[in-house]
């Protein structure tokens, strides 16, 4: 099963929700740490890294001498990737890639082969019972799905995965959510948090994935985020109040379950109610069809 | 004209609450919300809209099923999969490459420029505003960046403005190259946190590799001390200007309630104090 964490404004809460859950599950559970531009998980569950792997993307290395300028790379590429100067030389701008291997086909002369860009790198470790995969995007590199799915190769059949996802509402939390069984959202009871929420559902509606929520600092703000919850059918499954203590723990880079050991039984309680919720999705998807 | 664009690398630092707060301080700047993914400034400006444009960008694949003979190329070709075994392009598995559209010897697929967000000039009670937002699970979110930060220094010039006040998005990636490239400066607004620290460091490193230059200031820096001053040797050991700290006020939760800056609610609150300082330094860091 494969949880993402999401969240669609930043500093909700996500990681901590991420890491809490994953660390409170017994059995084959893994995290994955999707926030590839800003990871965070490994601060809080610091795991002993085991592997690192560099991952890279191809891009095209031109034969300048097998060249005849005759332009169809240029013509075929979307993303202005690679441009023929005046009839005399090839330039490939690797950084605005995407790596489709249209130039490379299309090439009559076959003058130009894979080269690779650096994306970032994946590294991979224990914390006791739970492995833990992340990826860092090379500070410079723009693209971070392809290394987002990437880490997402990680997750096996048979474990609980729970991956804590980009904020947003774009491309790489996409890359972060589809094909997952549940996401989980991570709010707060702000208009910001309200309104960028409002955007993730969309998101997530429109991947077709139950979700439910959970509201982080559920006792500031004003009650719009739980009229939207009442009103969208959206079953809120947990509530962490603010406190002082959390947010200087979580400050300090300590587990919530950690310095109050009590929580585990919220979050197990999470993971039960999310069990549940799917349950209840997949008994109403077969009543429908 | 300058322009300042404020980041956090971290999301949810305040890096919005803070930015509307300048808004209502500068008297001569335009401000253009540039975090298109998630645009929040509106909520707190209430923008009224003077003009709206759809934002067309890249392609998306389309196959016509009667033409379609079902060769399979296309399904080997595509590099992200996006097309399954009844020859359907998945609109949001797919890419824009056009290879499928290219190669298809039927001439069965269709690639059409694809609309993905709309971007808006408005008027606000602190200045003009260009601001967008992007499609839901959409891509092309650094060129709608560009495209805003440009309509953005538009207003401010034909306005006769010396300040485009600029709210960038979170992360590093592909929409926070786009905020940062040509501004005058960055303010990376940090949390004392481990992950704000964190996520400074690698936004800060962003900012040298582009060559932009960097100030710092740190939000609720009163949560976590030995994180704030950390923070803030970091950046002297990296050459970014420090500008100061501002307190944990949840006067800024109270005002973001009302749609209000916080000077607008209370101006004497200890996070306005602060801020009216940072404001004074930026002024003069700018020279503006
Ligand atoms: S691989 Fe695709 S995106 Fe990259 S340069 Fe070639 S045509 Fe352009
Ligand atoms: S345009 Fe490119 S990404 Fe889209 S379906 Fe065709 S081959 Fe795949």
């Amino acid at each position: 099963m494969i949880i993402s964490v999401a969240s669609g404004k930043g500093g909700t809460g996500k990681t901590t929700v991420a890491t809490n859950l994953a660390v409170c599950l017994s059995g084959d559970v893994q995290l994955l740490d999707c926030d590839v531009e800003e990871p965070n998980a490994h601060l809080f569950l610091r795991p002993a890294i085991q592997h690192v792997e560099t991952v890279t993307a191809s891009v095209p290395l031109v034969d300048l001498d097998k060249c005849t300028f005759c332009g169809n790379c240029a013509e075929i590429c979307q993303f202005k990737a690679i441009v023929v100067l005046g009839g005399a030389t090839v330039l490939p701008f690797h950084e605005l890639c995407h790596s489709c291997g249209g130039c490379l086909r299309v090439c009559p002369e076959g003058a130009i082969r894979e080269g690779a860009r650096e994306l970032g790198v994946i590294e991979r470790g224990r914390r006791d019972g739970l492995e833990f995969v992340h990826g860092r995007l090379r500070v410079g590199e723009a693209m971070s799905p392809p290394l987002i799915r990437k880490v997402r190769e990680a997750a096996r059949p048979g474990a609980v995965t729970v991956i804590d996802a980009p904020p947003g509402t774009s491309c790489p939390v996409i890359a972060a959510m589809k094909g997952v069984d549940f996401v989980l959202l991570v709010t707060e009871p702000t208009p910001f948090g309200l309104h960028d929420l409002t955007l993730a559902v969309g998101a997530v509606r429109i991947l077709g994935i139950p979700c439910g929520l959970v509201i982080n600092r559920a006792d500031m703000g004003d009650a719009r985020v739980r009229d939207y919850a009442a009103r969208e059918d959206l079953p809120i499954l947990m509530e962490i109040p603010f406190d002082r203590r959390i947010a200087e723990a979580c400050s300090r880079g300590e587990l919530l379950v950690e310095v109050m050991p009590a929580w585990k039984e919220r979050f197990l309680a999470l993971f039960k109610a999310i069990e549940g919720r799917l349950a209840h999705v997949r008994a109403e998807r077969k009543a429908a069809s | 004209m300058k322009e300042l664009v404020v980041i956090s690398g971290k999301g949810g630092t305040g890096k919005t609450s803070l930015l509307a707060a300048f808004a209502c301080l500068a008297k001569n700047a335009a401000i253009c919300d540039a975090d298109v993914d998630a645009a929040d400034l509106h909520l707190i400006l209430n923008p009224q809209v003077r003009q709206r444009q759809d934002f067309v960008s890249g392609h998306s694949a389309a196959i016509d099923p009667a033409k379609c003979t079902r060769c399979g190329l296309c399904r080997e070709l595509c590099q992200w999969q996006a097309i399954d075994e009844d020859f359907v392009v998945d609109a949001i598995g797919c890419e824009g490459c056009g290879v499928c559209y290219y190669f298809c010897p039927e001439k069965a697929i269709a690639f059409p420029p694809s609309t993905c967000g709309e971007w808006f000039l408005s008027d606000t009670r602190f200045g003009p505003m260009a601001h967008a937002r992007l499609g839901l699970a959409e891509e092309n979110s650094g060129k709608l960046v560009t495209l805003i930060r440009q309509e953005g220094k538009k207003l401010a010039e034909v306005n006769g403005l010396g300040l485009l006040l600029t709210d960038g998005p979170p992360g590093i990636g592909c929409p926070v190259i786009a905020s940062m490239g040509g501004a005058s400066a960055v303010l990376i607004v940090a949390e004392p946190t481990v992950s704000g620290r964190h996520d400074m460091e690698r936004v800060v490193q962003l900012s040298d590799f582009f060559k932009i230059p960097a100030m710092v200031c740190v939000n609720k820096f009163d949560i976590n001390l030995d994180q704030t001053h950390a923070i803030e040797a970091y950046a002297r050991e990296r050459r970014v200007t420090v500008m100061g700290r501002i307190p944990f006020d949840p006067a800024f939760t109270e005002a973001m309630v009302q749609a209000q800056t916080i000077f607008e609610y209370d101006g004497i609150a200890p996070g306005a104090r602060a801020l009216k300082t940072i404001w004074n330094r930026l002024t003069w860091e700018l020279g503006i």
